[in-house]
């Protein structure tokens, strides 16, 4: 087809709510801010303010009240929010408003029209827990602290599950190393609704974790590249041996290979992202390629920029301890990196080869 | 935003397969691995008659009535077969620049005769004592009368073996800074004072060193201004950097292996892909695959928008030939003392290509632009930091 063919850029649309959201998370969202929000890594007021910018419903469909958006519109969105560490549950957010609009959509059973219509309000935060559940608990759900609502595998149920905790009244932090509001919940008690059973509630379920996946890339994408961007000023500043240290090579060298994977980092997410949109057989494959790629990058750029800082690196007065901390831990949630390796193994190369 | 990368030679595949079928031989491809020249006369004597070389050309420059989209898609199957065109990569390269920089009579004479396929042209940039410090070249030309007389030693001539000439980068100034004093000249490989001597490479590849005694050659064999030479030079590189970004899917290193591993078992008995540490092998290789096609694909699409991706072409450089030496590494030691056996030998996994594809990823990183070259114009023109080499 002569109309189809590689096009980087992004539609003025797209470039239009970057700068919407570079200005307001430049404004909204120094890290002082991230600071004050921790141990919990949750900041309400902020939350409310992205929520009224509609950020967590840009991909929920127009008829169900959303912005009708793509994953590509959302993955902007995250490399932003990760840029700046922001302490809001966005990606969950988004992935759970999408997850219960297309239940929603899907059948107009009540639980699901519900909760979709209070979750794309605002009036209640909905949080997918992303692995199934065991013994009764969903183990270290991402926004597990402060979401009303967790939707959670639970065997062959997809369940919605309260907790009695709530944006406003969040639960006792978990101390974790990315000062994510994690936290365990209970998927056999009470508050406990079924919103699908069977095939479709677990690819339902599959489908959020990839949309996460990749939006976790995007948001360590934002991270790494502002990671590097930290370590590139810093080294312009300091001095050593009477010159600035930008002039030795291997500050360069490492910088440079850093850029490099930040760049083919951000190419891969887009690249996730737009085959989600597509729709394409190759898309879940793509957020894991992305998710692993990304989490290397992202933390090899905080640790190499940290480790050029020298002794202040480590101090917790500087800001690169921040990125350094949640390069690793963010994408930790879906555990050991090397499963995920085998994952892309699996999906790309068990197929025959002609 | 849209990757999809749709193949504009689909219509033309059938056509090459045929063509390549009925012209091709595929002991040629033997023939360049035994003797490790990267270039058939045969083949390419026989793509010029076809005017395969001149498609897409001006006809005023020689150019054929050959379908480009055919004539890349047979170069395309013809590669697919293993058997390389370096001396016509080069050529083209020169050719083009010539297009851009030469005199008209120049461009009239030497490109008809390119695509005639009457010569062929190799690089004269290196020498013993400069190699990523190129512009540092000694080998010296002057002036006496409408003649000049070049001086000098040339490394790595690839494909000097042949060609008809070398595009030869000469010191015209030595007197004002090295960047500036610099001029290029087409020297016939037939001259009176030139020599060759042939190098073997690791890779497998025959390159040369080439001698130049009291050459004379006419001032219609200066391409570009006197003193000009780095500009000439710099476009000729574009053109290298342009034919170097493939950004399209091939047959990738992962999906071979996985596919052998697949049918292939351990010492236990169980399937080699079976196992899951050779899945976090593949796995972590395809990840770096699709990051190298992206990087590539990038440098394509800035091309064909008429940008010059110059950091984009090092960054896409840097990380292709970084992770296929690492590639190739890491799936010798999976195979273990059978990944040691050479094309040839009997059981080599593969037929040998893994222990010649590892030979040929550590001249990766050096040819064409060490990796450290292309770390500092990154760290130059990406990220702002000082320029550190001296200027000289």
């Amino acid at each position: 087809m002569a109309d189809q063919t590689v096009d980087l850029t992004f539609s003025e649309d797209q470039l239009a709510l970057r700068e919407t959201l570079v200005d307001f998370l430049a404004r909204e969202c120094p890290t002082e801010r991230v600071r004050s929000a921790e141990p919990l890594g949750f900041d309400l007021a902020l939350w409310r303010q992205m929520e009224a910018l509609g950020l967590p419903t840009i991909a929920v469909p127009e008829e169900m009240g959303g912005g009708g958006g793509t994953v590509l519109d959302l993955a902007i969105a995250a490399e932003e929010v990760g840029r700046c560490l922001a302490p809001v549950p966005f990606l969950d957010a988004a992935v759970a408003n999408n997850l219960v609009a297309e239940l929603a959509l899907g059948d107009a059973e009540g639980p699901s029209l519900r909760l979709a219509e209070q979750t794309v309000a605002g009036s209640r935060l909905a949080a997918p827990a992303l692995r199934s559940s065991a013994h009764g608990t969903a183990r270290l759900v991402p926004a597990g602290a402060v979401a009303d609502v967790v939707l959670v595998l639970d065997g062959d149920d997809l369940v919605a599950v309260e907790g009695g905790v709530s944006p406003g009244s969040p639960a006792a932090p978990t101390p974790n190393l990315g000062s994510l509001p994690m936290a365990d919940r209970r998927v056999d008690g009470e508050g406990r609704t079924v919103l699908c059973s069977g095939k479709s509630a677990v690819e339902a379920h599959r489908r959020a974790v990839d949309q996460w996946q990749l939006l976790m890339a995007a948001a360590l994408v934002g991270l790494g590249a502002r990671a590097l961007e930290i370590g590139v000023d810093y080294v312009q500043q300091r001095r050593a041996f009477g010159v600035v240290i930008a002039n030795f090579q291997t500050i360069q060298h490492r910088l440079a290979d850093t850029a490099t994977a930040v760049d083919g980092a951000r190419l891969l997410a887009y690249e996730a992202a737009w085959a989600a949109d597509q729709g394409l057989s190759s898309a879940p494959a793509l957020a894991r390629m992305t998710l692993v790629f990304a989490a290397e990058t992202a933390f090899k750029s905080a640790s190499d920029s940290l480790h050029f800082h020298g002794g202040y690196g480590y101090t917790l007065e500087y800001d690169i301890q921040l990125f350094f901390r949640r390069a690793k831990a963010w994408p930790l949630i879906f555990g050991d990196p090397a499963r995920l390796y085998r994952d892309v193994a699996d999906a790309l190369l068990t197929a025959e080869v002609a | 935003m849209d990757f999809s990368t749709p193949d504009d030679l689909a219509e033309h595949r059938d056509a090459a397969k045929t063509w390549v079928r009925d012209n091709v031989r595929s002991e040629w491809a033997e023939e360049q691995y035994r003797t490790g020249t990267h270039e058939t006369l045969e083949l390419h004597a026989l793509l010029a008659r076809s005017g395969v070389l001149g498609a897409g050309w001006d006809k005023e420059y020689g150019g054929s009535d050959t379908d480009p989209g055919l004539a890349k898609a047979i170069i395309d199957e013809i590669r697919g077969l293993g058997i390389a065109g370096d001396g016509w990569a080069t050529t083209n390269m020169v050719i083009r620049t010539i297009h851009h920089v030469g005199t008209e009579e120049q461009k009239r004479t030497l490109i008809p005769a390119a695509l005639r396929g009457e010569i062929l042209i190799a690089l004269g940039y290196s020498e013993p004592d400069s190699g990523s410090d190129v512009a540092a070249a000694k080998t010296a030309a002057f002036r006496d009368g409408d003649e000049w007389v070049i001086n000098g030693q040339k490394m790595f001539t690839s494909s000097a073996q042949v060609c008809t000439h070398v595009f030869v980068l000469a010191r015209t100034n030595p007197s004002v800074p090295k960047h500036r004093g610099l001029t290029m000249f087409l020297v016939p490989t037939d001259a009176a004072g030139f020599e060759r001597q042939p190098i073997y490479t690791l890779g497998g590849q025959q390159t040369n060193a080439t001698f130049y005694t009291d050459i004379r050659v006419p001032d219609s064999a200066r391409i570009g201004d006197v003193d000009e030479g780095w500009g000439v030079m710099r476009v000729a590189l574009v053109f290298e950097r342009g034919g170097a970004a493939r950004g399209s899917s091939t047959h990738t290193l992962s999906e071979a292996v996985a596919q052998w591993a697949r049918g292939t078992r351990g010492e236990d008995g169980s399937v080699l892909f079976e196992d899951p540490s050779t899945k976090e092998r593949l796995g972590r290789i395809a990840v770096d695959e699709e990051v190298a096609r992206l990087l590539g694909l990038r440098v394509r699409w800035m091309s064909e928008c008429g940008e010059l991706p110059g950091v984009e072409g090092s960054m896409a450089k840097l990380f292709n030939s970084e992770s296929a030496l690492r590639h190739y590494s890491d799936v010798v030691d999976f195979l273990g003392d059978s990944g040691t056996l050479q094309p040839g030998a009997i059981d080599a996994p593969m037929g040998g290509k893994i222990e010649a594809g590892l030979r040929a990823a550590q001249v990766g990183t050096i040819y064409g632009g060490s990796s450290e070259i292309q770390r500092e114009i990154i760290a130059e023109r990406r990220l702002g930091l000082p320029r550190v080499r001296p200027n000289g």
